[in-house]
């Protein structure tokens, strides 16, 4: 084990909750759940980022009385790059969930195994 | 000649000649009966849960299960080992947080860009292209969820009056009073936050975000006939295809005059002033009318199946 372990707590945190999320995509059978677990990866991902991006003793970066040095302020590339993740994570949900709506409405079930079944079935 | 006036719609060259299926459309015809299903389904069940038919199904789910822990343990333990050799979260000599670029953003990106606020000048400005995307994925994500979702008006009248795709609870004093008074403020707060982009935190992505909200609000209180009375189809069509050909525009003038060494026309502004910022400002109501109409069309397509 390296020595930054205690002192990265919050990376720490931010990856048992993307292994949380990567094991609910694994063990869960319903489709809902299986979509709540892949959110659950993304928020471990924006921690991460925020927590790589934070720098003790400084602000957030918008310039107040014209200070503009670069000891005064936390690096603002990994802000906006949870940006575009959450973006991206909002439209990636609704489209999963809408294909749930249908195979819901096709199939009357949300369990993926039962809806394999019936694919087979259906010889698909 | 053929193709002219297959162009201008007098001629449909392929009725005649090509050969046609009619698809199976699961809302007219379903798949099965309500009691077909019903016996189906408990077929179906029997089979999958049944112990003695599928030993070898339980066991694989057994095996399934204790691998798929095992990995994610791995998984983590593996994470955890890398994360005690990472640099620690807070020291400012990272190669990350003391890179060039975010320097140069902090230093000179208020002189560049005329925003105060760094993370919006940054995203707005120097990665304008990259947001671009972003607008367009929340686009494309709306237009597939319509496609999934979006339900055909004679469909929409076949439903019964139970069914609360259409038929909303006629009046909910709290829920109405409630909403006559909040909406007007969030709708207040959303466009504050979307109009300060460049000064204070927020921006289009928060700002439409809260419009959006307020939207939902006023939909779900007031029901779907008196919003269709400011917001139907026709106004989100026009609405989220022009904020994105504004955004569009707007970000190729800026790339082209600055990529060639002209002078664009958008001044910078006084620092701090609402009309400041250069692009910043048309790009932040670009993108806000964007995600507000994808927020409020999610909820729509999600509860009705229409807009």
């Amino acid at each position: 084990m390296g020595p930054n372990l205690l002192a990265n707590y919050s990376e720490a945190v931010a990856f048992i909750l993307f292994v949380i999320g990567f094991a609910n995509l694994l063990l869960q059978k319903n489709l809902i759940k299986k979509i709540i677990g892949l959110n659950i990866m993304d928020s471990g991902l924006y921690l991460f980022l925020a927590a790589k991006g934070y720098i003790t003793g400084r602000v957030a970066p918008i310039v107040v009385d014209g200070v503009q040095s670069v000891e005064a302020y936390i690096n603002p590339v990994p802000s906006g790059l949870v940006l575009t993740g959450i973006v991206v994570s909002v439209s990636v949900t609704a489209f999963m969930l809408a294909l749930t709506v249908r195979l819901y409405k096709r199939y009357h079930t949300l369990n993926l195994d039962e809806i394999s079944m019936w694919l087979n079935k259906e010889g698909r | 000649m053929s193709f002219k006036s297959w162009i201008n719609g007098e001629e449909d060259l392929l009725l005649n000649n090509l050969k046609t299926t009619r698809r199976e459309d699961d809302h007219v015809k379903p798949l099965l009966t309500d009691e077909e299903k019903k016996s189906e389904n408990s077929k179906v069940l029997n089979k999958i849960y049944n112990v003695e038919d599928n030993r070898r199904l339980k066991r694989f789910d057994k095996t399934y299960r204790v691998v798929a822990i095992v990995f994610c343990v791995l998984l983590a333990a593996a994470m955890l080992f890398t994360i005690s050799y990472l640099p620690k979260v807070g020291d400012p000599d990272t190669p990350a947080n003391s890179s060039v670029v975010s320097e140069r953003y902090i230093e000179s990106g208020l002189q560049e860009t005329g925003a105060t606020n760094i993370v919006t000048g940054m995203i707005l400005t120097y990665r304008a292209f990259d947001t671009f995307g972003e607008t367009n994925v929340l686009f494309i994500a709306t237009v597939c969820v319509m496609v999934l979702l979006m339900l055909d008006e004679k469909i929409l009248e076949k439903l019964d009056k139970t069914s609360d795709r259409i038929y909303e609870p006629d009046y909910d004093p709290i829920l109405t009073l409630a909403a006559k008074v909040l909406c007007p403020i969030i709708l207040l707060f959303g466009i504050y936050i979307v109009l300060n982009g460049q000064l204070s935190p927020g921006g289009g992505f928060s700002g439409g975000a809260i419009l959006g909200a307020a939207m939902i609000l006023y939909n779900a209180a007031m029901g779907f006939g008196k919003t269709q009375r400011f917001f139907n189809e026709n106004i989100y069509k026009v609405a989220k295809i022009t904020a994105l050909c504004m955004y569009g525009l707007i970000g190729t003038y800026f790339y082209i005059t600055g990529a060639n060494g002209i002078d664009n026309m958008i001044p910078l502004g006084t620092v701090g002033a609402i009309l400041s910022g250069g692009i910043i400002l048309p790009i932040d109501i670009a993108v806000g009318i964007e995600v507000a109409c994808t927020m409020y069309a999610f909820y729509a397509l999600f509860r009705r199946g229409g807009l």
